[in-house]
């Protein structure tokens, strides 16, 4: 028993658990996720099958029911597509780009900031010289002018996410391979002899992994926010990939008609994304940094 | 110090040209100019003289000469659509973002520090955690949507303030500015706060998190040990120290706050830089995309250079000289 108190894993888990909030976020993040997954199956219609849009049901404020009977219980936007099915949709589409182009930021950022940590000199410099001179730029604008150039498209989309984010993991790998590569144990895995790629890959790169998880998980919100805010100016995805981003600008000009429910709805959809991953990041932040250790 | 700033020099030249080049070559790929340009009746030959009138029909590497060789002469080429020079386009706009960006600054800073340390000296008492929670919301609120709910609640719903546009300005030192007449202090609250709101919880964060952080050092239990009392603990030790990375933050986020007035002025259509650029995307201007990129950055590395001297001054452990060696 007491062995298995003692696993790393558990005592992660106790210490995440203290926070009520967290949970609460993780909880609403896995429900999120269910949903997102499950979107063909779980919606009311399938929002993108034009056979099954009925024009007359246009604009129907939440709750209202269409000459049919049919009731849409967050409303429906200018082609009567129903508001419920098309935020599951695009739930799917926001998660999709902000998880995938987070992941492959995070396996090159890591390539090139163990690189930079472990061959020193010139490689460094060069590696790191790049992170700064981007980090330096807002996220913001240098997807803005890379969307510009390349245009619309999940792929591009993808790319350009991923362009704006590897530095900080490179940077954040780099920092925490330098810290322990003066540490004893890999001093013993050389003086074993061991090859240069075992130990960098068996003995660095676990160590290295907490400060990424946290990083990552951030990255993950700021990746979807990014996404949107892309889509809603008009630069993101295409008008057939319909993302959060793309239903919020959709229903933008019918805002000022007080027909809100077409921007809002998938906006709150977005937010409460956004805050149940923010929430676990707060929380995975706080256990996982040593320096706040009683 | 003097050969930082050389170096310094050196680095920023050569960022800003390979960043002309780099935009230069991609906004050369997005599409034919002239399609947008010219009438879509014109024939043939008109089509063939407005390529020459607009130096399209060169070659890109000469076009990119030419540009450049110009641009160090401070000309950034004609914008395509208003036929005036990109820059004198840019500098126009430029007073509405800045004041914009000024002004969520300027709500941002004297409300996050207060609330930060406190979240940080008391983490775990009501208030504490009223704080993070709120700051938390603010950071997962996405800057765009922020915007749609203030124009919503306060524009549509309420009536209360304009949603568009700067209304009206006055002249300062030969500046238009909207904050000295009723009407353009009325039209500035809404995008000023919605820019400010982000850059408000970060701040909190970041004061949080210093603050924890400091309270656990060996000089604040050693000030407390003399007897001080706590403001002066706090005051004086704790504050001095967490200063230093905040200046840090606030001087680097008055450049993101300039690029993320882009989202803001496009919601509330604000005459500004931003507004220009994502037009100017829609309607291929290269020359006006160009000019802004080149302009942004300009600034960008004014800011970063100010903002490390400055940090260098406030820190004496900081030595400006050798933090480029390593």
């Amino acid at each position: 028993m007491a062995e298995r108190e003692d696993s790393p894993f558990r005592r992660f888990a106790a210490e995440f658990a203290e926070s009520r909030l967290a949970l609460f976020g993780l909880a609403l993040l896995v429900c999120i996720a269910t949903v997102a997954l499950l979107a063909p199956l779980v919606s009311p219609q399938n929002p993108y099958d034009l056979a099954q849009l009925d024009i007359m049901d246009s604009k129907l404020a939440p709750g209202e029911q269409s000459p049919l009977g049919k009731t849409y219980w967050l409303g429906t936007d200018d082609q009567g597509r129903d508001m419920l099915s098309g935020i599951f949709f695009g739930l799917r589409i926001s998660l999709l780009v902000g998880v995938s182009s987070t992941v492959i930021a995070l396996a090159l950022g890591l390539l090139l900031g163990l690189i930079a940590a472990y061959a020193g000199g010139w490689v460094d410099t060069v590696i790191m010289r790049v992170v700064d001179i981007q980090l330096s730029f807002p996220a913001i604008l240098i997807a803005l002018v890379l969307l510009a150039v390349l245009g619309q498209g999940v792929g591009k989309i993808i790319f350009a996410l991923i362009t704006v984010q590897w530095a900080y993991y490179a940077r954040t790998v780099r920092s925490a391979a330098l810290v322990e590569r003066q540490k004893e144990y890999i001093e013993a895995a050389r003086v074993l002899a061991l090859p240069p790629g075992r130990i960098l890959l068996r003995h660095l790169l676990p160590n290295c992994i907490p400060p990424l998880i946290v990083v990552a998980t951030v990255q993950v919100a700021h990746a979807i926010t990014l996404e949107a805010t892309l889509s809603f100016l008009g630069l993101g995805l295409p008008i057939t990939e319909p993302s959060l981003g793309l239903l919020i600008a959709n229903g933008f000009q019918y805002l000022m008609s007080g027909k809100y429910w077409i921007s809002f709805y998938p906006g709150l959809a977005l937010v409460l994304t956004i805050v149940a991953i923010n929430l676990v990041a707060d929380q995975l932040r706080d256990v996982l940094n040593p320096r706040l250790k009683r | 110090m003097f050969a930082f700033t050389l170096r310094r020099l050196a680095q920023s030249t050569f960022v800003l040209v390979a960043m002309s080049f780099i935009v230069f070559l991609g906004v050369y790929a997005i599409g034919n100019p002239i399609d947008l340009l010219v009438n879509p009746q014109a024939d043939e030959i008109e089509r063939a003289r407005a390529t020459v009138a607009l130096g399209l029909d060169k070659p890109i590497l000469e076009q990119y000469w030419i540009f450049l060789k110009a641009a160090a002469r401070g000309d950034l080429g004609r914008s395509f659509v208003y036929n005036v020079p990109a820059i004198d386009l840019i500098l126009s706009k430029l007073p509405a973002t800045l004041e914009l960006a000024f002004a969520a600054m300027l709500i941002a800073v004297p409300l996050a520090i207060p609330l930060g340390l406190v979240a940080g000296l008391k983490p775990d008492s009501l208030i504490g955690r009223a704080i993070m929670a709120g700051s938390i919301l603010g950071f997962s609120l996405p800057t765009f949507w922020v915007g749609l709910v203030l124009i919503m609640v306060f524009s549509v719903s309420l009536g209360w303030l304009p949603s568009n546009g700067r209304g009206e300005t006055t002249l300062l030192f030969g500046v238009p500015v909207s904050f000295l007449t009723a009407d353009g202090l009325a039209h500035l609250i809404l995008p000023a706060f919605n820019l400010a709101l982000f850059k408000l919880s970060l701040l909190i964060r970041m004061t949080r998190a210093s603050a924890r952080e400091a309270m656990l050092q060996d000089y604040v239990k050693f000030a407390r040990a003399k007897g001080l009392k706590a403001s002066r603990v706090i005051g004086v030790h704790v504050l001095k120290n967490i200063l230093i990375p905040i200046v840090t933050v606030i001087g680097l986020e008055l450049g993101s706050v300039i690029a993320f007035a882009i989202v803001t002025e496009s919601i509330f259509a604000w005459p500004g830089t931003g507004k220009l650029l994502i037009d100017s995307i829609n309607q291929l201007d290269r020359p006006v995309i160009v000019a802004y990129l080149m302009v942004i950055v300009g600034l960008f590395i004014i800011i970063n250079f100010v903002v490390d001297v400055l940090y260098s001054m406030l820190d004496p452990r900081v030595r400006l000289g050798s933090a480029a060696a390593h």
